[in-house]
């Protein structure tokens, strides 16, 4: 555990509210735990309120209501009326399922400043098939809504081995839709994505192709359109600054109540999160054992703490580390300083294998029958 | 692009311009990002409310800082602003 010094604690500037785990879609690659099916307690209306006011007292400006499915709370415009007296920056993070245009006008007048929608796919069949639902249509004109309302459109797609080979296709849908943002988020394995990852990793030769289609649509819509892209580190040599750093920026609450310090921290291990209902966002923030755990550089092993990156990239993803080697201390072994590199190109190789396989196995789609089955 | 001196400025709807007790300064938020402003930066921005054009924020800004030269600075950091979306002209 790191020593840290409290009174380098930066406040946190970023709260990820998932408000449920409840999600009418069942997304193979969700970030939710695979057991979310055990954590089936939601907090109230006003704890959620207590949270907002809170964290946002010490700092946090930048909202995201998510899930699960953040609709399928019925006091969503409630939280986000509280959440702009505050004065918060509140995004709506949906698949856009339940969302009408009666609902849409309610959440802007309650003061919500944007949306993100989610696509799975640029047509219809993958699109359903992805979701498990029949949403492409809705999802589509969910997007044309948000933007006749007048918020910044943000359209969200996961990218992985499923549509990775639609990528011009998508490009030009967020163009038809008249997104403001595009976020082109390649698969994180963490979740229901690891549990899927033969399945869903693409070749770099997919990657590549893909990134140079995104990358010239970048320059052709520079000013109309501003596009995010989440890049796949598994082809990177250097991992990524997770979290811009453990406990300094990011604090997630799950549904019922844990406070994380990233929202796949709840898979690791001795870290005993805190619950909101036990402790005060303050207490949390500054003085639990989760929140400081990897704070600053202490905790560091070779070669990361003599790296001198290490204030770049704070050596890496945590919970990537635990999963791919067990161990949370190590350096994510994305990076190729890592002694444990191989197993990145182990993972490769073993999508690559299945994907030429004949037999492939199914996808294992989010939902509680397959979530109860992990708790097993 | 670059700011029409002709015509009248004014913040993007899609952008909030907010001042952060937390953080003791005027911030620019949007979708997934925020951007800290400095006090003179702050200061251009909150003119720019669709009624004056550029050379009227450099008179009101001249005045209110009993100070001349400023034309140059804030022109360019206006065409900062525009071209980073955080303001318009119709």
């Amino acid at each position: 555990m790191a020593g840290s010094n409290k009174t380098n604690i930066t406040p946190p500037r970023w709260l990820l509210a998932e408000l449920t785990y409840k999600c009418p879609l069942q997304c193979p690659y969700c970030s939710n735990p695979l057991d979310y099916a055990k954590h089936s307690d939601e907090i109230s209306t006003d704890d959620w309120k207590r949270v907002l006011s809170e964290a946002r007292k010490m700092g946090a400006v930048q909202l995201g209501f998510s899930g699960g499915e953040p609709l399928t709370r019925q006091d969503l415009p409630e939280l986000a009326k509280h959440a702009r007296e505050l004065g918060y920056y509140s995004n709506l993070i949906t698949s856009g399922y339940g969302l009408t245009e009666e609902k849409i006008i309610q959440l802007k007048e309650a003061g919500l400043d944007h949306i993100q929608v989610s696509i799975q796919a640029s047509t219809q069949d993958l699109n359903d098939h992805l979701a498990g639902t029949e949403s492409f249509a809705h999802k589509k004109e969910v997007a044309r809504l948000v933007k006749k309302h007048g918020y910044p459109m943000v359209l969200c797609v996961v990218i992985h081995r499923e549509n990775i080979h639609q990528m011009a296709d998508i490009l030009a849908m967020a163009e038809e839709l008249g997104a403001d943002y595009l976020e082109l988020a390649n698969t994180q394995y963490y979740g229901w994505a690891h549990a899927n990852r033969d399945l869903l990793l693409p070749t770099i030769e997919q990657f590549r192709e893909a990134e140079e289609i995104a990358q010239a649509f970048k320059e052709k819509v520079a000013g109309k359109m501003k596009i995010y892209y989440v890049v796949p580190d598994f082809y990177e040599d250097r991992p990524k600054a997770c979290m811009n750093g453990w406990g300094t920026t990011f604090l997630t609450i799950t549904p019922d109540g844990v406070a994380l310090p990233c929202h796949s921290a709840r898979d690791l291990p001795d870290l005993d999160c805190p619950n909101v209902n036990d402790h005060s966002i303050s207490d949390i923030w500054l003085e639990s054992k989760a929140f400081n755990f990897f704070r600053g550089n202490e905790w560091m092993q070779e070669p990361c703490r003599s790296c001198d990156e290490k204030d770049k990239d704070f050596g890496g993803c945590r919970c990537q580390a635990y999963i791919l080697t067990g161990d949370v201390y190590k350096t994510d072994p994305v990076c190729s300083k890592s002694p444990d590199k191989q197993v990145i190109q182990e993972a490769i190789d073993s999508a690559r294998k299945s994907a030429l396989s004949a037999d492939e196995k199914p996808l294992i789609f989010r939902n509680s029958k397959n979530s109860k089955a992990f708790n097993d | 692009m670059s700011i029409n001196p002709e015509q009248k400025i004014q913040f993007s709807p899609m952008h909030r311009l907010q001042w952060e007790e937390a953080q003791q300064k005027d911030v620019i938020l949007y979708p997934e990002g925020m951007v800290e402003l400095n006090q003179s930066s702050a200061e251009i921005l909150k003119l720019c409310d669709g009624t004056r054009n550029l050379e009227k924020i450099v008179t009101d800004l001249e005045e209110k800082f009993s100070t001349n030269g400023l034309k140059n600075d804030i022109t360019s950091f206006l065409d900062v602003a525009l071209n980073n979306g955080w303001i318009q002209q119709d």
